[in-house]
C-alpha cells in the first residue's frame, strides 16, 4: 500500500468506531429538517430546546450502555425515573435541602440498580425479566408514595440548575457532556470498563481468564440506576414538578439512543459518546416532527425506522471490514 | 447378504485446510449389510470424511460413489435424500417438542387440510419405535426421556428417513453398559433384516471389535488399511495400526533439570465426573493427562481452577494448602488454565489481540487506576514477537487470526499473566504442523524456567513427545501413571480403555 493510501485510511479509521453509524442519521436529519424548516429549526433558541429535552434521555442511554454492553438490557429505567423524581421531590419539600434530596434521589436509583444487578447476577434471572419486574414495581411504589397526585417544586435555587443557561447553553447540556465524558473514561479507561466488555464479549471466556464476572455486571446495572437518578433530578429541575408517570416509556428512548449510537444489543461493543449521538437523534427527530406538524404517531413510525436503518448500516459496515480484512 | 457388495467407495479423496493435509488420496470400499468401523486418532481425518460424505465440506479432489454412481452432496439434507442417515455426536433433537415431532420435523405428515395430521404422526412414530423393539412414548416431550432414550429417537428419526446407510459418530459415549448393549441389538437386527448398512465410528476398543465386521484405519489423513476380520484381530495389532506412527523430530529436545514438587491435586472429586485425582508436577517438570475424550482430564483442570464445583479435594503450591473458589483465585496463586476449546472459553474473538493478551492481569497494566495502553501495547509487542504471532497489528481483532496465531494469543495471555503452573488442555488442537512445533517450544521453555506444567492431550505422539511423566485418566479416575521412558503408546492406550 503507497503511503497516501495508508494515510487517508489513518484518516478514516474513525469510520470503523462504532458510533459512527449514528453520525450519518444525524447529518441526515440536520440537514433535512434545515431545509424542511429553515425558520424554525435552524434558531439558537429551537437548537437549545433540542439539546435540552435530548438531555434526559441522552444521560439514562449513556446508563443504558453499559448493561446492554454486559449482553442485558435495563428496561427498569422509565419507572427508576419517576421513583427518583418523587424521593428527590418530596425530600425538597419537607427539608429544604438540595443536598439531602440529591443525596436520596441517586441512593435510590443506586439500590434498584444494585438490587437489579445482584438478581442477574445470583439468580441468573435474564436481564430483561428482572429489569420489566422492577419496572413494573417501581412505577407502583411512584404511584404509592403520591397517591396518583404531582409533587410540585417550587425552590428557584434547585429550578436553575434545569432552566437557565451558561455562556448560551443550557447548564442541562454541561451536565450531559460531564457524564458522557465520565461515561466514557469508565468504558475505556479503567479495567472495570474493559471487563464489562470482556464479559458481554465472551463470558466463559473472561471467566477463565479471571474477571470476576458477578461484580462486574452488578457494577453495570449500578451505573445505569445512577445516571437515571442524575437523569431524574435534572428531570424535575426542568420541569419543577414530580409525577408519578413521569419517565414512562423513557427506557425504550434510552434503548433506541444506545442501539442508534452503535451499540451491540448481543453486547461486547459500545460507546457512550455513540449514545449521546443517537439521543440527539432521537430529540431532532421528536422535534423535528411537532415543528412540521406530524403527528406522534408518525414519530413512532420514524423512529422506528431510524432504528432498523442505522443497525443495518452497522451491520452492513461491519460485514465490509470483514471481508476487507479477510 | 453377499460379502464382498460394494454400497460405498471412496475414491482418491483429498481435502485440504490451510496449512493442514486433512485427507490425502484416501481409497476404500463399503460392503452393504456390513457394520464398517473407521478408526483413527483425533485428527485422523474421520471426521473430514464424515462431512465430506454428508456434503458439509467439498472435497479438493476424488470422488464418491453409492451403488457404483457417484454422489456430490452439497448437504446433509441433499445425502439424506441420497439414502446417507447421520446420527451425530452431538443431539440434534429439539427437547421442547415431543419424539413423533422431532422424527418427522421438516417432513411433517399432513391431511388433506393441509394441517398436520396427528394421528397419523403418532401411529406412524409408534410404528418405527415398535419396530425396534422398546418403548417409548411418542407423546412425550424429548426433553423428559434419558440420554440413551435420545440417542434411540435420534436413530428412529433417521431410519423413519429409510435410509441405505447409517453413519453412527461415536453413538455410545453418552450411554451406560445396558443402554450399550440394547443399541447394539438393534444395530445387528436392522443389519439382519434391513441389510442397512452401517459406518461406525468410536474410540472404544472393545466395543468396536463387539459389533464391527470390518474396519478401515486412517492416520494423518491417510489411508492405512483394512481389518477384514475384527473380531479376529488382536487388540494390539489394531492399536499398532492407529498410533503406529514413527515419532520424527517434531518435538524439540530438551534437558530441563526437574526440581521440587511445585504443584499438588490430591483427592480431587468432583459429582458424577472424576473420582478421587491425586498427582504431582515438579518444578521444571511436564506432566502429561492422557485418556479418551470424555475421560474426565478437562473436569479435573476445570475444578482446579474453581470453574467446576468441588466434592472434595486439596490444590497444594509449593507444598502450602491454597483455596481456590474461582479462575480469579487461580490467577491469584500463579496457576493459568488453557482451554480446549480456544473459540468458546479462550478469547473474545470480537475485540483486539492486545486486549485478549492483557485481560488475565489487567490491573497490572494500570497507573493511577487508569488503564495504560502504552503499558498494554509494549507487552502485547514484546508477546507478538516472542511467539511470533502472525497477525500485520495488534489492534486486529481476533476472530481475523488463523487458528495457530488464535491459540497463539491464547499462550500469549497466560505468558503475560506470568504464571508458575501451567494447565494447557488440548494445546495444539485443530492447528497445523509448523504452529504445533512452535507450541511445543514455548511449553518447553516454560519448563526450563522452573513452570509446572500439565499437558492435557487426546493425541498419544504429543503426549510422549513433550511429557516428563503420564498420568491416564479413564471414567473419571486416574487408571495409570508411568515415566516418558516406560511409556508405549500401546500402554498408555490400555489405561485409557480401562484394561490395566
Amino acid at each position: 500500500m503507497d503511503q497516501t493510501a495508508q494515510k487517508t485510511r489513518r484518516m478514516l479509521a474513525f469510520t470503523d468506531e462504532p458510533w459512527f453509524s449514528a453520525v450519518l442519521p444525524l447529518i441526515f436529519l440536520f440537514v433535512a429538517m434545515s431545509l424542511a424548516s429553515p425558520k424554525t429549526f435552524l434558531t439558537t433558541s429551537n437548537i437549545m430546546n433540542i439539546l435540552r429535552q435530548g438531555s434526559i434521555y441522552a444521560i439514562m442511554a449513556v446508563g443504558m450502555t453499559f448493561p446492554i454492553i454486559t449482553g442485558g438490557i435495563d428496561l427498569s429505567q422509565g419507572s427508576v425515573l419517576a421513583v427518583v423524581a418523587i424521593v428527590t421531590g418530596v425530600v425538597i419539600k419537607d427539608t429544604g435541602s438540595i443536598f439531602l434530596a440529591v443525596t436520596a434521589g441517586i441512593a435510590v436509583g443506586a439500590s434498584v440498580g444494585l438490587l437489579n444487578g445482584v438478581v442477574i447476577s445470583y439468580v441468573k434471572i435474564p436481564a430483561f425479566i428482572m429489569t420489566l419486574g422492577t419496572m413494573r414495581a417501581m412505577r407502583g411504589v411512584a404511584l404509592l408514595i403520591t397517591k396518583g397526585s404531582p409533587i410540585d417544586i417550587k425552590l428557584p435555587s434547585f429550578r436553575f440548575i434545569g432552566t437557565e443557561s451558561l455562556f448560551g447553553i443550557p447548564i442541562l447540556v454541561y451536565l450531559v457532556v460531564a457524564v458522557a465524558l465520565v461515561g466514557q473514561f469508565i468504558l475505556s479507561q479503567t479495567s472495570t470498563g474493559r471487563y464489562i466488555f470482556s464479559l458481554g464479549s465472551n463470558e466463559e471466556a473472561a471467566r477463565i481468564s479471571g474477571v470476576k464476572i458477578e461484580q462486574n455486571r452488578i457494577k453495570a446495572y449500578l451505573i445505569s440506576g445512577v445516571c437515571v437518578a442524575v437523569a431524574a433530578i435534572l428531570y424535575i429541575s426542568r420541569l419543577g414538578s414530580a409525577q408519578p408517570i413521569a419517565g414512562d416509556g423513557y427506557e425504550l428512548e434510552a434503548v433506541a439512543a444506545t442501539v442508534i449510537g452503535g451499540t451491540s444489543i448481543m453486547g461486547g461493543e459500545g460507546s457512550a459518546l455513540g449514545s449521546i449521538i443517537g439521543a440527539v437523534v432521537v430529540a431532532l427527530i421528536k422535534n423535528g416532527m411537532v415543528l412540521l406538524q406530524v403527528s406522534t404517531y408518525w414519530q413512532s413510525i420514524i423512529i422506528g425506522l431510524v432504528i432498523v436503518i442505522s443497525v443495518t448500516v452497522d451491520v452492513v459496515r461491519k460485514h465490509w471490514a470483514s471481508l476487507r480484512v479477510s | 447378504m453377499k460379502g464382498g457388495d460394494v454400497i460405498l467407495r471412496f475414491e482418491r479423496v483429498s481435502k485440504t485446510f490451510p496449512g493442514v493435509k486433512a485427507l490425502e488420496d484416501v481409497t476404500f470400499d463399503i460392503h452393504r449389510g456390513e457394520v464398517h468401523v473407521l478408526l483413527g486418532e483425533n485428527g485422523a481425518g474421520k471426521s473430514t470424511l464424515i462431512k465430506i460424505l454428508t456434503g458439509v465440506f467439498k472435497a479438493d479432489s476424488g470422488r464418491i460413489l453409492l451403488d457404483a454412481k457417484e454422489i456430490r452432496p452439497e448437504n446433509i439434507l441433499q445425502s439424506r435424500k441420497m439414502g446417507i442417515g447421520t446420527v451425530f455426536q452431538e443431539n440434534s433433537l429439539v427437547p421442547h417438542l415431543t419424539v413423533a415431532e422431532n422424527v418427522f420435523l421438516s417432513r411433517e405428515l399432513k391431511n388433506s387440510f393441509n394441517t398436520i395430521d396427528w394421528k397419523r404422526t403418532y401411529q406412524e412414530c409408534e410404528r418405527w419405535i415398535g419396530g425396534m423393539g422398546i418403548a417409548i412414548d411418542p407423546r412425550v416431550r424429548v426433553k423428559a426421556l434419558s440420554v440413551a432414550e435420545q440417542q434411540i429417537v435420534e436413530i428412529v428419526k433417521i431410519l423413519s428417513q429409510e435410509p441405505s446407510l447409517i453413519i453412527l459418530d461415536e453413538p455410545t459415549s453418552a450411554l451406560s453398559e445396558n443402554e450399550i448393549d440394547n443399541l447394539f441389538s438393534i444395530v445387528n437386527k436392522l443389519k439382519g433384516e434391513k441389510g442397512i448398512t452401517f459406518v461406525y465410528i468410536s474410540h472404544r476398543m472393545e466395543e468396536i471389535k463387539h459389533i464391527g465386521d470390518r474396519a478401515s484405519v486412517l492416520r494423518d489423513g491417510r489411508y492405512i488399511g483394512q481389518l477384514p476380520d475384527l473380531k479376529a484381530a488382536h487388540l494390539d495389532d489394531i492399536i499398532n495400526m492407529i498410533v503406529g506412527r514413527p515419532l520424527n523430530e517434531k518435538f524439540p529436545k530438551r534437558s530441563v533439570q526437574v526440581g521440587e514438587a511445585a504443584f499438588e491435586v490430591k483427592n480431587l472429586s468432583v459429582l458424577k465426573t472424576i473420582y478421587d485425582v491425586s498427582f504431582q508436577v515438579k518444578s521444571g517438570e511436564v506432566l502429561g493427562l492422557a485418556g479418551l475424550v470424555g475421560s474426565g482430564r478437562t473436569s479435573v483442570a476445570k475444578a482446579i481452577i474453581g470453574v467446576l464445583r468441588r466434592e472434595s479435594g486439596e490444590v497444594f503450591l509449593d507444598g502450602k494448602k491454597v483455596n481456590i473458589d474461582s479462575p480469579n483465585d487461580a490467577i491469584k496463586h500463579g496457576i493459568a488454565y488453557l482451554p480446549e476449546d480456544r473459540k468458546r472459553e479462550g478469547l473474545l474473538l470480537q475485540k483486539p489481540v492486545r486486549e485478549n493478551i492483557t485481560l488475565p492481569q489487567l490491573h497490572k497494566f494500570r497507573k493511577f487506576g487508569v488503564l495504560s495502553k502504552r503499558m498494554e501495547k509494549h507487552a502485547a509487542h514484546g508477546l507478538k514477537k516472542t511467539l511470533s504471532i502472525k497477525t500485520p497489528s495488534i489492534e486486529r481483532l481476533v476472530k481475523f487470526l488463523s487458528g495457530g496465531n488464535q491459540q497463539k494469543v491464547v499462550f500469549a495471555k497466560w505468558l503475560c499473566a506470568k504464571t508458575k503452573v501451567y494447565i494447557f488442555d488440548e494445546p495444539t488442537r485443530g492447528i497445523d504442523v509448523g504452529s504445533k512445533s512452535e507450541i511445543y517450544k514455548i511449553i518447553n521453555d516454560l519448563a526450563g524456567e522452573g513452570a509446572a506444567i500439565v499437558v492435557i492431550s487426546s493425541e498419544l505422539p504429543e503426549i510422549l513427545g513433550v511429557c516428563d511423566r503420564i498420568v491416564v485418566m479413564c471414567d473419571g479416575r486416574v487408571t495409570g501413571e508411568m515415566s516418558r521412558n516406560d511409556a508405549t503408546q500401546e500402554n498408555i492406550m490400555k489405561y485409557a480403555i480401562g484394561g490395566a
